[in-house]
């Protein structure tokens, strides 16, 4: 029921952008939105040292990334003796198995879904149905997304593209709800239509925004309360994660929490903070009989090996970057044709997907720095576009390729004129030689010149070099100075 | 090799320069100190700015406030613990200006659909509170399971001023969560909310439309 992102095509970025530019109604909703999460982001800030905390959070997650394999056993010893069962996953494909055979082993039909992107990542969804089972989601703004049969256009509000009414349209459609612009009229019936679900599922699935390794502690953050009821109600839960978000101590939570959640939506804190550490002893009287974690790599330990790339492993997934970034803010995002757009999307997906895939996705942006400036784990994302700018047309001496599909954009013809520039910027008598041939033939420049000239006039050449105007000058002055 | 190895191999045999763990300086997190009013106070506004209803009582008058609370709504019946004071108090009062109380005495596979369609108001006790960010410590028990305070539309939690800690990280260090973690631990910060559409809030899409904190300001006799 649900589409798989795998229709998508990730080259065709510029298509996408510019369809989304061409419609009002996609900008005026983005706009509106992330004007709205940027000034409630600053407003939560203003009782914190924000750069001193925002020190402290990239701190936290350096320490947990430099000890993760011993913190990913330790997370597993931990949740084991709680009761919990530990699986690993190489790539998506192990994830969905693994999480198909523990629903097969339990007769699951109906599994009830909380938000997770890894299970995004995943296409999970996708993959329950083909083989028999219901995937439903459970958050307001997934469930809207998959009505739509589309996918999150955003990693914390996955229907910011839609406006209320396209949504009252939708669930009208899709469900028979009475048309409405009362927003908590649909969020009522939304809420009814899914409680009898939660009391049906056999299943829940969630992800993870912090698993931490010293007590074995799953933790959540949600405000609606279908994270809580999705890892409470069914009789089995099944945690989806990646393997980077494993912290060290309970204490590492307090700062992260506190920096993700104002980050993301300008919340002091959300509405549930939901730690899960075991299932349901024989004593009590709720909570799931199986808890599962599955860890999921997906290309994160190739990240891993590189000292400059392992940056991209801090993210606590809060979306503050793509609230602020102008492109993002511009083109939505769904123009990414990712699982993960905006600035985090740019230097992750690369990684997952391979730079051949996604090298247009590094030069959609301006490198004006937003996203940098507010990430509060303190990500130097700008560094890293440009990085993968460089390891898509195949690095440098400096910087040996490394990432999956280097070199995509690597055009020979590219390469010979920055060839032939090199050659003519390293000796000063081919220096004045080509500028004074250039200069001369100025009037046969063009005037077009591709993209580049579709909203920019072409520069012009001057009528002469820099050179012979300080020969000029020093001429004009009466000879030379020293 | 089993995919567990295989991915701790990749991570153990890393390229890169060795990896030195930063220290983390948690000052900036330890910097409020505010005095027991202030704490009050602050828990109060910052809950109430997120749709939550705070009421200061003495321990003498709670059971009033309740009543007030719960007759104004209309609420049919009441799921209260069984072992703990609260629910004790309650069975002792005999009031009538209080519904029915209802018990949380067996599995919820035995009752789910009474439980999500019947129940209108729960009361539990809360680990106390923070306040920073406006929020109530639960650490569901057998006498008071986790989705109490979860599936009735409105839930009244009972919090000891004196429980009242400055920061989530003062809590949890002050009760040694480290030492041994509940099968879930929450914190609760307002009742259940959503921005999903156009960034509107709505309240009670999945848990509780209403969440009422008494606050029990003196100290126990």
């Amino acid at each position: 029921m649900s589409q798989s992102p795998h229709h998508i095509d990730v080259r065709e970025f510029h298509h996408r952008a510019q369809a989304a530019i061409d419609s009002p109604k996609i900008r005026r909703n983005f706009r509106k939105a992330m004007d709205g999460l940027i000034s409630k982001r600053k407003t939560a800030f203003e009782d914190w040292d924000l750069d001193t905390l925002r020190t402290l959070g990239a701190n936290i997650r350096l320490k947990a990334l430099a000890q993760l394999p011993d913190l990913l056993v330790q997370l597993e010893q931990q949740l084991i003796a709680n009761g919990v069962k530990v699986h690993w996953a190489n790539d998506s494909e192990e994830a969905c198995h693994l999480v198909r055979d523990i629903c097969l082993r339990r007769q699951a039909k109906r599994v009830i879904k909380g938000k997770s992107m890894v299970s995004e990542e995943m296409e999970l969804n996708h993959y329950l149905e083909e083989h028999g089972i219901e995937a439903l989601e459970s958050d307001l703004g997934e469930y809207i997304v998959q009505l739509a049969e589309e996918t999150p256009s955003h990693i914390i509000m996955p229907a910011i593209h839609k406006n209320t009414e396209e949504i009252s349209d939708l669930m009208h459609d899709r469900t028979g709800t009475e048309r409405s612009n009362d927003v908590e009229y649909l969020t009522a019936s939304a809420r009814q239509q899914l409680r009898e679900k939660f009391m049906q599922a056999d299943v829940g699935i969630s992800g993870v925004n912090f698993a931490v390794a010293e007590t074995g502690t799953l933790c959540l953050v949600e405000n609606e309360g279908n994270g809580r009821l999705t890892t409470t109600v069914p009789s089995c839960h099944i945690a989806v994660t990646g393997i980077e978000k494993v912290v060290t101590s309970l204490e590492d939570v307090a700062p992260l929490l506190a920096l993700l959640t104002r980050s993301a939506t300008g919340q002091h804190i959300t509405t549930y903070f939901n730690m899960i550490s075991s299932p349901r002893r024989a004593e009590e009287l709720d909570g799931p009989e199986e808890v599962h974690l599955v860890l999921v790599d997906n290309g994160r330990s190739s990240i891993y090996q590189d000292d400059e790339l392992l940056d991209t492993l801090r993210c606590i997934r809060c979306g503050a970057c793509m609230n602020h970034c102008p492109v993002y803010t511009r083109v939505g995002g769904h123009a990414y044709g990712t699982t993960y757009p905006g600035p985090i999307g740019k230097i992750l997906m690369p990684h997952l997907l391979g730079l051949d895939e996604t090298r247009h996705l590094p030069t959609a942006s301006s490198l004006c720095g937003a996203c940098g400036e507010v990430c509060p784990v303190r990500i130097p994302i700008p560094d890293l576009l440009v990085r993968l700018r460089q390891e898509s047309v195949d690095g440098d001496h400096l910087h040996p390729a490394r990432v999956r599909g280097h070199g995509s954009k690597r055009s020979a013809m590219e390469a010979l004129a920055w060839k032939g520039w090199r050659w003519m910027h390293t000796s000063a008598g081919r220096y004045r030689f080509g500028t004074g041939i250039a200069t001369r033939l100025r009037a046969l420049q063009p005037q077009h010149l591709g993209a580049w000239t579709r909203y920019r006039s072409a520069p012009r050449l001057a009528p002469k070099s820099l050179h012979e105007l300080v020969r000029e000058r020093q001429t004009s002055r009466g000879g030379k100075s020293s | 090799m089993s995919a567990r190895e295989q991915i701790l191999q990749r991570l153990r045999q890393r390229q890169g320069q060795p990896l030195t763990a930063p220290p983390c300086d948690f000052s900036v997190m330890e910097q409020r100190d505010w005095s027991e009013a202030e704490k009050l106070d602050r828990f109060e506004r910052t809950l109430e700015s997120v749709h939550g209803e705070v009421h200061r009582v003495s321990r003498g008058q709670w059971l009033d406030r309740l009543a007030e609370v719960l007759t104004t709504r209309g609420t049919r019946n009441l799921l209260a613990p069984i072992n703990h004071w609260i629910g004790s108090a309650l069975r002792e009062a005999q009031r009538d200006d209080l519904p029915p109380l209802l018990a949380y005495d067996r599995p919820i596979d035995g009752w789910k659909p009474e439980l999500f369609n019947q129940v209108d108001a729960s009361i539990t006790s809360t680990r106390g509170g923070i306040a920073e960010t406006g929020s109530l410590i639960l650490w569901p028990t057998v006498d008071e399971p986790r989705l109490m305070s979860l599936v009735p539309p409105v839930h009244v939690a009972v919090l000891e001023a004196s429980q009242l800690y400055t920061t989530f990280l003062e809590a949890m260090r002050a009760q040694d969560w480290a030492a041994g973690m509940p099968t879930n631990a929450l914190l609760i910060s307002g009742p259940s909310k959503t921005a999903d559409i156009e960034q509107t809030l709505a309240y009670g899409v999945h848990g509780p439309k209403e969440l009422i904190v008494l606050v029990i300001e003196d100290d126990p006799v």
